[in-house]
């Protein structure tokens, strides 16, 4: 019996691990075919059917690429940082759920829960393990001992950091609303309701500061190619580079993943406490529409300028979180007293209006800076 | 308890694909160094002084602010969790601890702690 526990864990970890790896390799090639097709191009279509293969041949291609390593660079934390970049972005996929406890899955008579870990401090995990994933840019970056790398390294720290309390903050909102830290606590809560439907301008926040977290189009200036070319993995080619490319990517993967649990309603669809197999089917949809919309959003959106990032960061993001939190808790407090949970209409009534504020706001800064630098000085 | 077992064998596999990966790169990759090979990327110039040199001070600003506003965070996450028992008590110390916080924030700002140059 002891022994088909630990059978179970490496089978489930193998298939999530198995899952974000295949699931980068399609992802690039998904993303290449979009963006191509936004830009009225064709993009890779001549590997394989549609290009399919496209994502292996890259593969074989960085195989056989040199491994170079800086004379000047720390060898043993250079090596280290990209592992310590992706291991993160597998481990943290590990409490999302991707099916309903109830009921159960049986295979070969023995129970098969649809997730890795069911621990109840579910986003804690996600937003510790999250903060793990600064070190290897961090550390890439410094040991590289390049001018680029540096720089790359060091905007990169600030941009996620500064964005992380944002995140922080919106996960709290979650939190509120379900009551519970727990995943399938969250999921559950938002049965008859998604969360984007009671918090809209949370997830927006959410899926903003999401963007930075993993340098993604339009805050991507940790990997400027017109300035840092390519900032904290200027010095790591072959497989080291693939590695951060490949954490990149499962980075993407997995906040989709987890945008979805905690707003868009997670494995929840129609019939699914009655097939629970449909989980996974409707968490994968769920994904793929939004990683579409984030490549979307880099074939959109032109680059932020640095100063106006962190400004955004730290104006604009920080006190809009803090605000919605205490508008979420409000509604709370409003249906629990009075009753009747028609008053939670507060919270996306109010919310809507703070991040209308917030659009004005933006909007009359950089109104007023343009007329400014057009005077002579 | 179980659930950090079956975590931390994620974690072993993890990072086993990632040396896997390395390994395979060391293995079928060329290896011809070269001095040149060997330089830091610098656009093509030869590269001038030391890699990691000093760095703009506001870097270490925003780290600090970051770990001032991330323990707030922090706090916020017990109080969410029990947020419903403690009710309209729990709300309002919620807007004091806040309010000390952004008096701070507002001084932060003011002082220029989040503008760049």
């Amino acid at each position: 019996m002891d022994w088909v526990i630990w059978l179970i864990w490496i089978v489930k970890g193998f298939f999530l691990a198995m899952f974000l790896l295949v699931g980068f390799a399609y992802l690039t090639w998904y993303e290449r075919r979009a963006l191509a097709r936004i830009q009225v191009r064709v993009g890779p279509n001549r590997a394989g059917p549609f290009g399919l293969l496209q994502p292996i041949a890259d593969a074989v291609k960085l195989i056989f690429k040199e491994e170079l390593t800086p004379a000047k660079a720390y060898k043993i934390v250079f090596f280290l940082a990209p592992i310590i970049t992706m291991v993160p972005s597998i481990i943290i996929a590990a409490v999302i759920p991707w099916g309903p406890q109830e009921p159960q899955v049986k295979l070969f008579g023995y129970t098969i829960s649809l997730y890795v870990a069911d621990i109840n401090v579910g986003v804690l995990y996600l937003m510790s393990i999250a903060s793990i994933a600064v070190y290897g840019i961090v550390l890439a970056g410094w040991s590289s001992n390049s001018k680029y790398a540096m720089l790359g390294g060091l905007r990169s720290t600030a941009q996620m950091i500064s964005y992380e309390i944002t995140l922080g903050l919106a996960f709290v909102t979650v939190i509120l609303l379900a009551g519970s830290m727990r995943m399938l606590d969250i999921v559950e809560a938002q049965r008859s309701w998604w969360f984007v439907v009671i918090q809209p301008v949370g997830a927006a926040v959410f899926l903003i500061a999401v963007l930075a977290e993993v340098n993604r189009a339009p805050f991507d200036m940790p990997e400027a190619e017109q300035e840092l070319t390519a900032g904290y993995h200027a010095e790591y080619s072959g497989m080291k580079f693939a590695l951060f490319f490949m954490a990149e990517y499962q980075k993407m993967i997995v906040v989709s993943a987890i945008a979805a649990t905690v707003f868009f309603g997670g494995y929840l669809g129609p019939f699914v406490h009655r097939w629970p197999l449909l989980g996974p089917i409707y968490m994968l949809i769920k994904i793929i529409i939004l990683l579409f919309g984030m490549i979307w959003v880099r074939a959109t959106w032109p680059r932020v300028r640095y100063d106006r990032l962190m400004a955004f960061g730290w104006k604009v993001m920080l006190p809009l979180a803090l605000a919605i939190v205490f508008i979420t808790g409000f509604g709370i407090l409003l249906a629990q007293e009075l009753g009747d949970p028609i008053y939670l209409t507060v919270i996306p009534a109010a919310s809507i209006v703070a991040g209308v504020i917030a659009v004005i706001m933006v909007n009359r800064a950089l109104t007023r800076k343009r007329i400014l630098s057009y005077e002579p000085r | 308890m179980h659930e950090y077992i079956a975590i931390a064998v994620l974690i072993g596999l993890a990072t086993l694909i990632a040396l896997i990966a390395i390994v395979l790169g060391e293995l079928f990759g060329p290896k011809k160094k070269s001095a040149v090979k060997s330089m830091p990327y610098e656009s093509g110039m030869d590269p001038y002084g030391e890699g990691t040199r000093r760095m703009p001070v506001h870097f270490y600003l925003i780290a600090v602010l970051f770990i001032l506003f991330d323990i707030e965070v922090v706090f916020f996450l017990p109080w969410a969790v029990v947020f419903r028992k403690l009710g309209l008590f729990g709300l309002i110390e919620m807007i004091i601890f806040i309010a000390i916080l952004l008096v701070g924030y507002v001084y932060a700002w003011k002082k220029g702690a989040l503008e760049w140059e």
